[in-house]
């Protein structure tokens, strides 16, 4: 059996690279696709210790993340679609007429 | 395993949230013929009866005796109880003052009060849950809801902007948040928030370095859906950019229903940690406050000072969690409802005057404002009064229970820079009341002289909320405190 440890530390890997994304890509839609890492992250690490502490409600809680990631996805894109109309680009750093 | 019927006895604790989603799938259906999809008269009907529906069935729950429902995922008790009734009533007032404002800007109108009940909804599924992974959907049940209300008036630019910006952020906050609840869930082998109580208390950890990071994980989460600095960055864009009535929303609503999970969340499910985690907390309530303020007295933006106050306001609440008694926790309840009526009310004044003079919100566009429309100006000047923390006003009394209840649990300080802060504030607030008496030379372009009804109502509602919870608060405040020993 693969120690929890890795599978945690794989985890942890691709939330950081999923936090390193939404900092600095700049394409609306790349972050976007870093937000899901992340939540795919989490759905790892739950399976993780599910299969680690032999209780399979982290399992069940995976399909609730991924219907939510789901849901959020559909939401996102049509607001970066109206983004697109408004702005002609989904390049974040065009989201600058509010500040301070 | 549930049986039907247990199911079906468990749905009548679970009331208001189903009144509101089958008002929300009303409007959705009902506005598919295109005659109803003119004018928001459709929608907003539905909703406001929707929203009195689910008032009236709080009535009925009210005596029940707290339960567990869905295979311990729900509570009904008198806390859930106390939010739900703040929620809905903010819910009510956010509809009324809405019907005027977002007919002009082009939103679908019907949708506007679908999302809308379906955001209260996912805010009553919050303050009711009891499982990590339910608060988690409840969270981006109302949060998805109120990404949509945010850019909700497609043409604008600002506002698209407010919303993907909300988005973004909000998405990477909950992120943050779902992989704090794996480590808890790693620690404690459960998400029920009651059996986590246990296992703490009880010592039956697996890894307490598991327990303090998810904890942390889920304090950031948190902390951003109620704007604590430094996660805050996001809220006065957001609330600049957003359709008025929806800022004031967020402002009440997503607040109330966030507190509500730190309670559960902070003050009984993980009550001890070895770490200095009051400290953490303390400089969190010091730095809210502080900043709030700082920044609030430099907004020329109506909008964007009130958006500074919310967070300033975050800050005094979080005053009491800091203290962590229950007098503590009553207190915070008060505050929520208090803050619900005042701060929708000076909302409502400024959709008022947005739709009397078009967008504007600038400061100086509220010149002489006292002079022309006396009512409206006086309700300003009480909602103004109540959010500075004047007597005879709600905003007193929260502000005195909240910063007692500091003092009683001995952190002298910080009820001294609150206090402080509370000085700083009466300065950026009373400009405002100054300038709206203060005689203009020059005439103002009224666009529709004439106000609206239902904006009337909400002000109204507004008024005697903040008067009432002022001069008369024991009967509510009791019930408060009493509604928190979970």
């Amino acid at each position: 059996m693969i120690p929890l440890s890795y599978l945690l530390m794989l985890s942890a890997i691709l939330f950081t690279i999923g936090v390193l994304g939404v900092l600095f890509k700049r394409n609306t839609i790349v972050i976007f696709m870093s937000i899901e890492l992340m939540l795919n992250s989490a759905n790892l690490s739950f399976v993780a210790f599910s299969r680690y502490l032999g209780n399979l409600n982290g399992q069940v809680y995976v399909f609730f993340v991924m219907v939510v990631a789901a849901a959020e996805v559909a939401i996102g894109l049509a607001i970066i679609v109206n983004m697109y109309k408004n702005f002609k680009s989904i390049s974040a750093d065009r989201a600058n007429l509010l500040k301070w | 395993m549930i049986s039907g019927i247990q199911y079906l006895k468990d749905s009548v604790g679970f009331l208001p949230f189903l009144i509101l989603v089958v008002s929300g799938l009303i409007i959705l259906l009902g506005s598919a013929e295109t005659a109803r999809r003119e004018s928001g008269r459709y929608g907003s009907g539905v909703a406001i009866v929707g929203t009195l529906l689910a008032m009236f069935s709080l009535y009925f729950l009210y005596g029940l005796k707290k339960r567990a429902l869905f295979n311990d995922m729900l509570i009904i008790d008198n806390f859930s109880l106390f939010l739900t009734a703040t929620i809905l009533i903010a819910t009510l007032v956010v509809i009324l003052i809405s019907r005027n404002a977002i007919a002009k800007d082009g939103a679908e109108i019907n949708e506007y009060y679908m999302l809308l009940l379906f955001s209260s909804a996912g805010m009553i599924l919050m303050v009711q849950s009891i499982n990590l992974i339910m608060v988690f959907l409840a969270l981006e049940i109302f949060s998805l809801g109120i990404y949509v209300l945010v850019g909700i008036t497609k043409q604008k630019k600002v506002s698209t902007e407010a919303s993907l910006k909300y988005l973004l952020l909000g998405a990477f906050a909950a992120a943050f948040f779902l992989y704090g609840l794996t480590y808890i869930y790693g620690a404690t082998g459960t998400l029920d928030l009651i059996k986590i109580a246990k296992i703490v208390s009880e010592g039956q950890v697996t890894s307490n370095t598991y327990l303090v990071l998810g904890a942390s994980l889920v304090l950031c989460g948190i902390a951003f859906k109620i704007a604590l600095v430094p996660f805050h960055m996001w809220t006065p864009d957001v609330y600049e950019g957003a359709p008025t009535p929806i800022t004031a929303y967020m402002a009440v609503g997503v607040k109330a229903a966030a507190f509500a999970v730190f309670i559960r969340v902070f003050g009984h499910a993980l009550p001890k940690f070895n770490i200095e985690w009051n400290t953490l907390l303390w400089i969190l309530a010091v730095l809210t406050m502080t900043v709030g303020n700082i920044c609030a007295l430099l907004q020329d933006s109506l909008k964007r000072l009130l958006a500074y106050s919310s967070i300033a306001h975050a800050g005094y609440i979080f005053v009491a969690i800091v203290a962590g008694s229950q007098y503590g926790y009553g207190a915070i309840l008060y505050y929520l409802l208090v803050y619900t009526f005042m701060n929708l009310g000076a909302f409502g004044v400024v959709v008022y005057v947005e739709n009397l003079l078009g967008q504007k919100d600038n400061i100086d566009s509220f010149k002489g404002f006292g002079f022309r429309r006396p009512v409206i100006g006086l309700c300003m000047a009480v909602f103004l009064c109540s959010l500075m923390g004047l007597p005879p006003t709600g905003g007193f009394v929260a502000k005195f229970a909240v910063f007692s209840s500091a003092i009683k649990a001995g952190y002298v300080w910080l009820v001294i820079i609150g206090v402080l802060n509370s000085a700083v504030a009466a300065y950026y607030y009373l400009k405002v009341i100054v300038v709206m008496y203060t005689r203009s030379e020059t005439a103002v372009e009224v666009i529709s002289p004439k106000g609206s009804i239902y904006n009337g109502i909400g002000l109204i509602i507004s008024l005697a909320g903040t008067l009432m919870l002022g001069i008369l608060p024991h009967k509510v405040l009791e019930i408060a405190i009493k509604a928190v020993s979970l």
